[in-house]
């Protein structure tokens, strides 16, 4: 079948030599490391999308010595498992993204936040680690990496909550500003970036910014990984050029009975049949690569319930609109469904779900409007009935 | 084995007497005692030189540092959305036939402790579980007959 789809293998490709790209991007100067990532675009991988190039140059103007370069492999939004398949088949690309960094901004001590769901992957890390210390003596740059092991919580995917947890206290977001850049890690200048940024600063590196930057849109530059799973026959981390339509993902990986796909995870959108043709993964929704695809089989009320379930339990109950919030929608919605309220109610929870987008201290109970509202929307019987 | 009063003085002097070293001190505790007990808190406070209740408040915002008691193999099966679809249901329902209880409880001999935890990043592979650290995916009830039998017998 005709699909506009590019798959490509940067990511996971064996044919090419890491030590080759870290070494080549080692010829530029520090500066030109950053000059070089911002040029080529790249946005960090996780969910948020933030210029990865600008996160590195606000970190390495601060002023101080002692600052920190974090790897965040809190993998956690359900739908996404691309950073484990990383750590798992091609570390180095990780670790050497890492270094990178550490020469373009003269920092010298890296951790990787490991989720505690990816405990059995330590072992393997470390060995890889271990050697990559070796390995980068002869490029003469002075960088370790330790692993900082995560215990079950969602939240920490949040750089501050993440930062927080590494301090030994609860992973609740902190007030943004500072950011990490300013004020991280023990008070540093810290820079976060997800497994999967710092490998694609390879890629940046082995095809030029300039090159990389053709690749994907206008808004997204490169290629991305995409954790599919679901009601699809190919299920799995595919690798795609970014800016493809909803309509070519699903005619090439649902099953022909397709009903909706949910685009970057809980806290992403739920798009309908009828928003295929114009909806672009990775514009306007968020970035982490999540997609699930459900078949007309599923009642999209379970599904909703599932989610709500899942934020009312990991919201970190610090700030009112997030805690009670989830906890609200989550019984609303049951509440409409066993009759017990009418069904306009569903659009008092709606106001309620984007007051917390408005108030939520952080990106968890901002986010829950999104799925919440584009699943109550377009499913709006199977709400009710 | 020594006391748990010397293995945390131990896991002190490895990772040092600061508020950093929290989470991997209480994470190594959960390793060796399958949970954290309020001796074991109060004794982290002390050797750390912070409240007990910080201790506690850390200790009980993580899933995975279990505050209660426990058995020697923690079971959690995943029970996010892809996994549910793939029939989740089932293999808990299996899994309490098998052992006698259900989620939320440990069997009367402490060795199995039955949970339900939020995505564990095998969605393409469900349903998934872990038993302590290690992953099994693409479960069936026969699937889970056969690994519940080896831990059973007691494996290692």
């Amino acid at each position: 079948m005709n699909t506009n789809i590019n798959k490509l293998e940067y990511i996971f490709s064996k044919d090419c030599d890491d030590n080759q790209v870290l070494a080549k991007a080692l010829s530029f100067s520090n500066d030109e490391v950053i000059e070089e990532l911002i040029k080529s675009g790249l946005r960090g991988r996780g969910g948020a999308g933030f210029p990865a190039g600008l996160k590195w140059k606000f970190t390495a103007t601060q002023p101080g010595d002692e600052k920190y370069i974090i790897c965040n492999a809190d993998e956690g939004e359900p739908g996404t498992f691309k950073d484990r398949e990383i750590l798992t088949q091609v570390p180095k690309k990780v670790l050497n993204g890492m270094a990178l960094c550490a020469y373009g901004t003269g920092i010298k001590k890296g951790y990787i936040y490991l989720r505690g769901e990816y405990k059995y992957l330590v072992s393997h890390l470390q060995k890889n680690i271990d050697e990559f210390h070796e390995e980068i003596k002869k490029y003469g740059i002075d960088f370790n990496i330790d692993i900082f092991l995560g215990s079950g919580a969602y939240v920490c995917g949040e750089e501050t909550a993440l930062i927080e947890s590494m301090e030994g206290k609860r992973g609740e977001p902190r007030n943004k500003p500072p950011y990490p850049n300013t004020v991280g890690y023990l008070g540093k200048p810290t820079i976060v970036n997800n497994v999967e940024t710092f490998a694609s600063t390879m890629i940046v590196f082995r095809l030029g910014a300039e090159n990389y930057k053709k690749l994907g849109t206008q808004d997204q530059h490169g290629s991305k990984l995409f954790s599919i799973s679901g009601d699809s026959p190919k299920e799995g981390v595919h690798e795609i050029e970014l800016g493809m339509s909803v309509e070519d993902f699903v005619r090439e990986f649902g099953d022909g009975d397709t009903k909706a796909v949910q685009v970057g995870g809980v806290s992403g959108f739920c798009i309908p049949r009828k928003g295929f043709k114009n909806a672009i993964i990775g514009e306007g929704n968020p970035t982490g690569g999540s997609t699930m695809i459900f078949n007309s089989s599923r009642s999209m009320y379970n599904v909703l319930h599932n989610f709500l379930d899942f934020f009312a339990e990991e919201s970190c109950g610090q700030c009112t609109p997030c805690r009670v919030g989830c906890q609200q929608l989550l019984k609303g919605i049951e509440a409409v469904k066993s009759g017990e309220k009418p069904k306009e109610y569903l659009d008092q929870l709606i106001k309620l779900s984007k007051t917390m987008q408005i108030t939520s201290k952080c990106g968890l109970g901002q986010s829950v409007t999104n799925s919440f509202t584009s699943i109550v929307e377009n499913f709006r019987e199977e709400m009710i009935y | 084995m020594n006391s748990t009063k010397e293995f945390i003085k131990e896991l002190s002097e490895k990772y040092g007497k600061e508020r950093k070293s929290l989470m991997p001190i209480l994470q190594k505790i959960v390793e060796r005692n399958s949970y954290l007990s309020v001796d074991a808190m109060r004794e982290v406070a002390q050797i750390l030189d912070i409240s007990a209740a910080e201790v506690y408040g850390t200790a009980s915002f993580f899933s995975f540092l279990d505050t209660q008691a426990r058995g020697k193999y923690k079971i959690r099966v995943c029970k996010s959305i892809t996994c549910d679809m793939k029939g989740k249901s089932e293999i808990l329902k299996t899994i309490e036939n098998i052992l006698k209880i259900k989620v939320g409880e440990t069997s009367k001999e402490g060795k199995f402790s039955l949970l339900e935890t939020n995505c564990l990043g095998w969605c393409h592979k469900g349903p998934a579980m872990l038993i302590n650290d290690e992953v099994y995916t693409e479960l069936t009830p026969e699937k889970i007959r056969n690994v519940l039998s080896e831990y059973i017998r007691e494996r290692k």
